[in-house]
């Protein structure tokens, strides 16, 4: 755990979703319609929960939980949780879920008429390295319909959970597939305003990420915020 | 101040599915066998129509006491069908803030939902801490109404709550941090 007192920088304007966005109408009754007030940072926000493969034991193949192969196209991620600064963020969880090849959740909640796979339940779990590095296998989540509006459909997309340093790091977020016809009209794709923002959203295929003859590999880089380069308190 | 060379990834909202890697037992930071002031927090998050908004994450960090292998200092609980979410930890004692300001015991929330595309961070004060007139976060937030948001109510021993409303009357102050 950093314990610096140092907190982290703004976030860059527009990189960043609003939560009042009319598109995506789950926000409507969810958004606060005040401006949230701004603190400075204390060690409240400066440091944070230090989640540790002893309490959560990795999971790094989500394609293969029952011994037997999950139905889809199996592929690796593998990329590098860094901070704004470029620096690597080693030994941090990412937590990962997801839908199944055919567009279904494992989830109660998930009434999409496409069918469960009995070998794949869609929750991962890796660390990262000494030098902020992780990689997990898993299948090609497809794509599926939601009800935001007429002909809905999400496009393919994974889900992270991300702590890095501090509560002030914290990030949920979906990575995207490149070249997926849905992503120009998906609401919760378009609702980061910087167009250069959205496309870091998607991962690049990498073939040096490929393993021959069992999974095709894709490249997804997380950048969580800088800190300050001045400690904040205590001087 | 020149740009920094990356720039931070952008929030997406955690969904209606997240429970996928939801642990329950994450409700319970006392768990590892923590020893000390033993509390329970609760509370109900409404949506701007006084609904129950019944599919959030809500998670819980608190700087007092110390993360150590006993204590996790952080939890994260669902809420149920009325919105209700409830969490055990130790209750936070006072924290160093800027300069030699001290801040009172308090504990960040952090809400994650579908509708939500980035999360909403506030802070769970207890009533009646003396410190609380002081508190250099509380004192940024004018009016006593919007106050008192943020500052959870006894209602039993070491038993305390704190609702949280999204949006309309009553709106919850939430925090950039």
């Amino acid at each position: 755990m950093t314990v610096d007192g140092t907190g982290f920088r703004p976030l860059q304007p527009g990189t960043q979703p609003a939560n009042d966005t009319p598109a995506y109408g789950s926000t409507r009754l969810r958004h606060p319609t005040r401006k949230p007030v701004r603190i400075p940072h204390s060690v409240t926000e400066a440091t944070g929960p230090v989640l540790s493969p002893a309490h959560f034991p990795p999971m790094p193949d989500l394609s293969t939980v029952t011994g037997a192969p999950a139905m889809g196209e199996r592929i690796i991620i593998r990329g590098r949780v860094m901070d704004e600064d470029g620096r690597p963020i080693p030994n941090t969880i990412v937590e990962i879920w997801q839908a199944n090849a055919a567009g279904r959740y494992d989830h109660p909640g998930d009434t999409h008429d496409a069918p469960l796979d009995p070998h794949f339940h869609g929750e991962g779990r890796v660390f990262t390295d000494a030098d902020g590095w992780y990689q997990f296998a898993t299948i090609k989540p497809g794509a599926y319909p939601w009800g935001n509006h007429d002909n809905a459909w999400r496009p393919n997309h994974i889900h992270y959970s991300l702590f890095g340093t501090g509560f002030g790091q914290r990030l949920i977020t979906q990575m995207y597939f490149p070249g997926d016809p849905l992503l120009p009209l998906d609401p919760i794709f378009l609702a980061t305003p910087d167009a250069a923002a959205r496309d870091r959203l998607i991962a690049r295929f990498d073939l040096a990420t490929t393993r021959p003859g069992w999974a095709l590999g894709y490249r997804f880089d997380f950048v969580l915020r800088g800190r300050n380069a001045t400690p904040m308190e205590n001087r | 101040m020149a740009a920094p060379p990356l720039i931070a990834t952008a929030s997406q909202t955690i969904g209606p599915y997240w429970h996928l890697i939801e642990q329950p037992e994450m409700a319970d930071l006392l768990r590892f066998g923590a020893s000390g002031p033993a509390i329970t927090v609760t509370g109900r998050i409404t949506d701007g129509a006084g609904q129950p908004v019944t599919d959030a994450a809500v998670e819980i960090w608190q700087a007092s006491p110390p993360v150590s292998d006993s204590f996790p200092a952080y939890g994260r609980c669902r809420t149920d069908a009325d919105g209700r979410f409830s969490f055990r930890t130790l209750k936070p004692g006072p924290v160093p803030g800027l300069g030699n300001a001290q801040q009172a015991p308090h504990i960040a929330i952090t809400i994650l939902a579908r509708g939500l595309l980035r999360g909403l961070t506030t802070r769970l004060y207890f009533r009646d801490e003396p410190l609380n007139d002081t508190d250099p976060v509380l004192s940024l937030i004018e009016s006593p109404a919007d106050r008192a948001t943020l500052i959870a109510a006894p209602t039993g021993v070491d038993a305390w709550t704190l609702d949280i409303r999204l949006q309309g009357e009553n709106e919850t102050v939430f925090l950039d941090i």
